[in-house]
C-alpha cells in the first residue's frame, strides 16, 4: 500500500513536473510571440518596408508569373489579439491545474498566493526577455474581469442569512469603510507632516484619497480565501456581504477626493453633497439592478419554447445592469447584486433544469477564470509597474490598515451588539477583522489615478498591502480558524424535515411576534412574502408554478434530484445516502388512509424484485394471458369490497417484497390466483417504477386524484401519459419523456407478450 | 398606587428569576397582557383569536393552543388550561428568549432542548410522547393550508417522505414487519440537529420602556 502511494506520488510528481515544463515552454513561446508581435506593431518604420517589399513583388508578379504559390505562410498579426488572450487564459488555467496535482501545496498555501507568485514569475520572465509586461488595465479589470465574479457571488447569495444580518453588514460596510478611510488618511497625513520622512509633498486630500482606495475590503480576495476555509455561514456572510456593499462607499469617496484633490479645498457644502451622492450611488445602483432583474424574470416567463437561450438572458441582463450603472457612475457592484438577487427566485421557477445547471456552471467557470487571471495579472503588474519605494510610507500603510481594521471592527461590534439578538463573540470579531483582505480593486483604482507624482508611491504601497493581506493573512487564517475552534460550515444537505421546520418556525415566530404586539423582523418578512405571493409571482412566473408554495417546490426539487441520482447511479451499485431497509410500509399504520403510497425502493431491492419475478413468471406465463388489461381496469369500478381487497393485497405485496429481500428464500407461499394478480401488479408496478420516482413529485401537484386510489397503476400511468402533453414542459422533460416512452413500451410488451426472457433482458438492460 | 406598584414589582422579581426575562421586558409584556385580556387577569383563547395580525397565519390554531398547553409550563403536567394568567403567559414566552454572550455550551444545549421540546409539543397534539404519521400530516397540511387543493394533496406525500426520512435516519435497519410508531423526542432532536434551534427560535423582546403600541388591537 505504501509503495503504491509512493509510486503514485512519484508519478504525480512527475506529472506535475511535466506540466511545469509544458507551462514553461508555453511561457517562452508566448513571450517570444509577444515580443515578435510587438516588434511588428511597434516599429512603424518597419511597416512601409513590407509594403515596399511587396510592391516590387507585385510588380515582379505582373512581369514574371514565376513566383511559387506559398504552401505555408506565417501571418501572426491576423490572429494576434485573440491568440494572446487565449494563451494567457490557457496558461492561467494550466497553472491552476498544476497546483491541484501537487498534493500538499494546495492545503498549505491558498490558491491566490500561488497565482500571484506565478504572475511574478511570468512578469519576471517577460522582463528578462526585455519586453514590457502587460499591466492590469483598469478597463479590462472593471469591465471584463470583475463582473463575472460579482455576478456569481450575487446570484448565489444566500438570502436568508444576508437579510437576517443586513443591519450588521451595512454598518460594517458603510461606517467601517468610512472609518478606515479617514483614519488611514488622517494618520498618513499626520505622519507625512513629520519632517524626516521626505513626504512633505503629500497633501491632506491626496492622503484621504489614498485612504479611500486602500480602505475597502475586496470581494475577490475574500471569496478566494473564504472558499478554502469553510467557515460558518454567519461569518462568511458578514465579511463577504461587507465586501460587496462597501463598493458604494468606495466609489463615492474615490470620486469625491479625486475631484477635490485637483481643486484643493473642500467646503461643508461639498461634504454634504458627498453624503447625498452616497445615497444616490447606492440606491440608484440597487434600483437599476432591480429593474433589470425584474425584466430578466419577466423575460424568462416566456422562454418555455426556446430553452437553449435561457441562460443567456440571465447573463446579459445582469451584465447590462452592471454597465448601465457604470454609465452613471453608480455602484456597478450593487447593481449586479441587486439584479441577481431579484431575478433568481423567479427565473429558477421558470427555466428548465438543464438551463439552471448551465447557468450555475457557466457562472462558476467564468468567475474562476476571472479570479485566476486577476491574481496572475496582479503578479505581473507588480513586476512591470513603475515603483517608488518609500520605507516609511509603505510600512506605515500596512500597519495602519491592520490597526484601523481591528479597531474598526471591535468598536463597531460593541455598538452593533446592543442591537443584535445573537451577539458576536470575540472570536467572531477577530475573524471578521482578520478576514478583511485587500485586492485587485484597490490596485485598479490606484491605477486610475492621474497624478504622476504620487501615483507610483501609492501604487507601490497598495501592492504591498495587497501582498501582505493575501499572503500573510491568507496563509495564516486557516490555522487560526482551527486554533480558535471557530464553527465551520455544516456540510449536510437540506432535508425535507429541516425545510418543513424552517417554514414552521417562520410562521411560529411571526405569530409569537404578533401576540407580543410589536412589528419585528418576522412580521415584515411575512408581509413581504405575502405581497410576493399575491402579486409579484403572478406576473413573473409562468403557468401553474406561480401558485406553488415553497415547500412543494422544494419537495419536487428533492424528488427530482433523487430520481436523477437513482437513474445515474444505475449499475454503479452505489446507493444514495440512506442505506436503510425502512420503507413506507414500516411507517404506514395497519389501517391505511386514502393516501397514495409512493414507496421508494433502492436499486438493490429492485434487482431482487426483478430476479424474483423473472423466476416466477416462468411458472405463471399461462395465467398472465388470461388477465388482460380489461380485467384490471374493471376493478376500480366494482364495489368497495374489491378495492379494500386490492389494497390489502398491495400491502401484502410490499411486505412480501421487503421480506424477500431480508430473507433470501425463494419460496412463494401465495395461492396461484393471488400470485398472478400479485405478479401482474408487479409487472405493472415495475413498468411504473422508473416513472414513478421521476414524476412522483409532479404527480403530487396534479389535482386529478379524485379517482379511487387503489386503482390499477396502469390506469394512472395511462392517465398521466395523456395528461402530460397539455402540461407545459417542466424541468427535465427529456428525462421524463424517455422514461415515459420506455414505460409505455414496457406496458405494451408486458401485456401482449410476457415472455420471461425478453422481459428479463429488457429489465436488466433497463437497470444497467 | 405606590403600594400596588411595589407589590407587582416584587411579583415581577420572582418572575425574573423564574423565566429569565429582565424587569423591563416583563413590564412591557405585562402591558401587552393587559391589552390582550382587556384588563382582566387571565387570557382565554378568544382573546388570542381576536388578534387581527394572526388571522393570516396558517398555523395560528397551533400557536394559540401552545399557550394553553400545560406541557409548556415546565412542570411536567399534561392537559390544557382554559385560561392562563400572566405567569403562564410569560413561561410560554420564555421559550423564545435568545442566548446571550454569557450563555455557556451546556446552557445552550439545555436551551436548544427546551425549544425543541416546545416544537415537539406543538406537533404532538394528543400528548402521547410521539408524533404519529397522522399528526405529522396535519402539521404539513396546516402549513400548506393557504394553498388550496394543490397544497392538501401534496401535503400527504411530503409528510410521508419526511416521516420516511426520520425513520431512515434514526432506525436504519428495520425489519419489514416492524412498525415505526412515531417520532419520539430523541428522534426529533436528532433530525433537527442541523438547524441550531437556540440561534434561530427567538424573537426580540423590547427592553426599553415604550408606551403601549397600537398594533394588534
Amino acid at each position: 500500500m505504501a509503495e503504491l502511494l509512493g509510486s503514485s506520488s512519484v508519478r504525480s510528481g512527475r506529472a506535475s513536473f511535466c506540466l511545469r515544463v509544458v507551462g514553461f515552454v508555453l511561457l517562452l513561446v508566448f513571450a517570444a510571440a509577444a515580443s515578435a508581435s510587438r516588434d511588428i506593431s511597434n516599429g512603424t518604420s518597419k511597416e512601409p518596408n513590407p509594403a515596399r517589399e511587396e510592391d516590387p513583388h507585385h510588380r515582379s508578379n505582373t512581369t514574371h508569373h514565376k513566383k511559387a504559390f506559398p504552401v505555408l505562410s506565417f501571418n501572426y498579426e491576423h490572429v494576434r489579439t485573440p491568440f494572446e488572450i487565449s494563451l494567457w487564459i490557457l496558461l492561467a488555467l494550466l497553472m491552476k491545474l498544476g497546483f491541484h496535482i501537487i498534493p500538499r501545496l494546495s492545503h498549505v498555501v491558498p490558491e491566490s498566493c500561488l497565482l500571484i507568485f506565478v504572475g511574478l514569475l511570468v512578469g519576471g520572465i517577460i522582463k528578462a526577455i526585455g519586453e514590457k509586461p502587460p499591466i492590469l488595465d483598469s478597463t479590462l479589470f472593471f469591465l471584463y474581469l470583475l463582473p463575472p465574479i460579482i455576478l456569481d457571488a450575487g446570484y448565489f447569495l444566500p438570502i436568508r442569512p444576508f437579510t437576517e444580518n443586513l443591519g450588521t453588514i451595512l454598518v460594517f460596510a458603510v461606517v467601517g469603510t468610512l472609518w478606515n478611510a479617514f483614519f488611514i488618511g488622517g494618520m498618513m497625513y499626520a505622519v507625512c507632516q513629520i519632517e524626516g520622512t521626505g513626504l512633505g509633498g503629500v497633501d491632506l486630500l491626496s492622503c484621504l484619497l489614498f485612504g479611500a482606495i486602500i480602505s475597502a475590503v475586496d470581494p475577490v480576495a475574500v471569496l478566494a480565501m473564504f472558499e478554502e476555509i469553510h467557515i460558518n455561514e454567519l461569518l462568511h456572510i458578514l465579511v463577504f456581504g461587507e465586501s460587496l456593499l462597501n463598493d458604494a462607499v468606495t466609489v463615492v469617496l474615490y470620486h469625491l477626493f479625486e475631484e477635490f484633490a485637483h481643486i484643493g479645498t473642500v467646503t461643508v457644502a461639498d461634504a454634504f453633497l458627498g453624503v447625498v451622492c452616497f445615497f444616490v450611488v447606492s440606491l440608484g445602483g440597487i434600483l437599476v439592478g432591480a429593474i433589470y432583474g425584474i425584466l430578466g424574470a419577466f423575460t424568462s416567463r416566456f422562454t418555455s419554447h426556446t430553452r437553449v437561450i435561457e441562460p443567456l438572458f440571465v447573463f446579459l441582463y445582469s451584465y447590462m445592469a452592471y454597465l448601465s450603472a457604470e454609465v452613471f457612475h453608480l455602484s456597478g457592484i450593487m447593481s449586479l447584486i441587486a439584479c441577481g438577487v431579484m431575478m433568481r427566485p423567479y427565473v429558477e421557477a421558470n427555466i428548465s433544469h438543464k438551463s439552471y445547471t448551465t447557468i450555475k456552471y457557466f457562472l462558476k467557470m467564468w468567475s474562476s477564470v476571472s479570479e485566476t487571471l486577476i491574481f496572475i495579472f496582479l503578479g505581473v503588474s507588480t513586476v512591470a509597474g513603475p515603483h517608488s519605494w518609500n520605507w516609511t510610507f509603505v510600512v506605515l500603510t500596512v500597519i495602519l490598515c491592520f490597526v484601523s481594521r481591528m479597531l474598526g471592527v471591535v468598536g463597531l461590534t460593541y455598538i452593533i451588539n446592543k442591537f443584535r439578538i445573537v451577539k458576536l463573540t470575540k472570536k467572531e470579531q477577530f475573524i471578521v477583522a482578520y478576514g478583511g483582505l485587500r485586492g485587485a480593486i484597490a490596485f485598479s483604482l490606484g491605477f486610475l489615478l492621474t497624478n504622476d507624482k504620487m501615483k507610483d508611491m501609492f501604487l507601490t504601497a497598495i501592492i504591498t498591502v495587497i501582498f501582505f493581506t493575501v499572503f500573510v493573512q491568507g496563509m495564516t487564517i486557516k490555522p487560526l480558524v482551527d486554533l480558535l475552534a471557530v464553527k465551520k460550515k455544516k456540510e449536510s444537505k437540506r432535508s425535507i424535515n429541516e425545510e418543513i421546520h424552517t417554514q414552521f418556525l417562520d410562521h411560529l415566530l411571526t405569530g409569537i411576534e404578533d401576540v407580543c404586539g410589536h412589528y419585528g423582523h418576522h412580521h415584515w418578512k411575512d408581509k413581504l412574502n405575502r405581497f410576493n405571493k399575491a402579486y409579484v409571482k403572478k406576473w413573473l412566473i409562468a403557468g401553474e408554478r406561480s401558485t406553488e408554495p415553497q415547500l412543494i417546490s422544494f419537495y419536487n426539487k428533492l424528488e427530482m434530484k433523487q430520481a436523477i441520482m437513482l437513474v445515474e447511479s444505475g449499475s454503479a451499485a452505489k446507493l444514495p445516502s440512506t442505506l436503510s431497509s425502512v420503507s413506507m410500509q414500516n411507517i404506514q399504520p395497519r389501517a391505511q388512509p386514502r393516501g397514495r403510497i409512493i414507496p421508494r425502493i433502492s436499486k438493490g431491492r429492485e434487482e431482487e424484485i426483478r430476479k424474483l419475478l423473472r423466476a416466477n413468471l416462468q411458472k405463471t406465463r399461462q395465467r398472465l394471458r388470461s388477465y388482460s388489461r380489461h380485467d384490471l381496469m374493471i376493478d376500480p369500478f366494482e364495489d368497495n369490497m374489491s378495492e379494500v381487497r386490492f389494497r390489502k393485497q398491495r400491502v401484502e405485496m410490499e411486505r412480501r417484497m421487503s421480506h424477500y429481500l431480508t430473507v433470501p428464500a425463494n419460496r412463494q407461499e401465495a395461492p396461484p390466483v393471488r400470485k398472478v394478480r400479485f405478479e401482474s401488479d408487479h409487472q405493472v408496478y415495475l413498468a411504473d417504477d422508473g416513472d414513478s420516482r421521476a414524476v412522483s413529485g409532479r404527480r403530487a401537484t396534479q389535482p386529478n386524484l379524485s379517482s379511487p386510489d387503489a386503482v390499477s397503476l396502469l390506469d394512472e400511468s395511462s392517465q398521466r401519459a395523456n395528461q402530460r402533453s397539455p402540461d407545459p414542459p417542466r424541468r427535465g422533460p427529456e428525462l421524463q419523456e424517455s422514461q415515459e416512452e420506455q414505460d409505455q413500451l414496457k406496458l405494451s410488451r408486458c401485456l401482449s407478450d410476457p415472455g420471461p426472457n425478453k422481459d428479463g433482458d429488457e429489465d436488466s438492460s433497463f437497470i444497467s | 398606587m405606590g403600594a400596588s406598584q411595589t407589590h407587582s414589582e416584587h411579583k415581577f422579581q420572582d418572575l425574573v428569576d423564574k423565566t429569565g426575562f429582565s424587569l423591563e421586558q416583563i413590564i412591557n409584556l405585562h402591558k401587552r397582557f393587559k391589552q390582550l385580556s382587556g384588563n382582566e387577569d387571565t387570557i382565554s383563547r378568544e382573546n388570542l383569536d381576536s388578534i387581527p395580525a394572526l388571522a393570516t397565519n396558517p398555523i395560528r390554531k397551533q400557536i394559540i393552543e401552545a399557550f394553553f398547553d400545560k406541557r409548556n409550563q415546565r412542570q411536567d403536567e399534561v392537559g390544557s388550561f382554559h385560561e392562563i394568567g400572566f405567569e403562564q403567559f410569560l413561561m410560554v414566552m420564555s421559550h423564545f428568549r435568545p442566548p446571550t454572550l454569557k450563555t455557556t455550551e451546556e446552557e445552550r444545549e439545555v436551551m436548544r432542548r427546551e425549544k425543541l421540546r416546545f416544537l415537539f409539543n406543538m406537533h404532538d397534539t394528543d400528548s402521547d410522547g410521539t408524533i404519529t404519521l397522522d399528526e405529522y400530516r396535519k402539521v404539513v397540511e396546516e402549513l400548506l393550508s393557504k394553498s388550496g387543493a394543490i397544497g392538501l394533496e401534496a401535503a400527504k406525500a411530503i409528510a410521508d417522505a419526511a416521516m420516511l426520512e426520520v425513520a431512515s435516519t434514526n432506525v436504519p435497519h428495520m425489519e419489514p414487519d416492524e412498525f415505526y410508531e412515531g417520532i419520539t423526542f430523541e428522534h426529533f432532536e436528532q433530525i433537527l440537529k442541523g438547524l441550531e434551534m437556540e440561534s434561530r427560535m427567538h424573537i426580540r423582546f423590547l427592553d426599553v420602556n415604550t408606551t403601549t403600541m397600537h398594533c394588534g388591537k
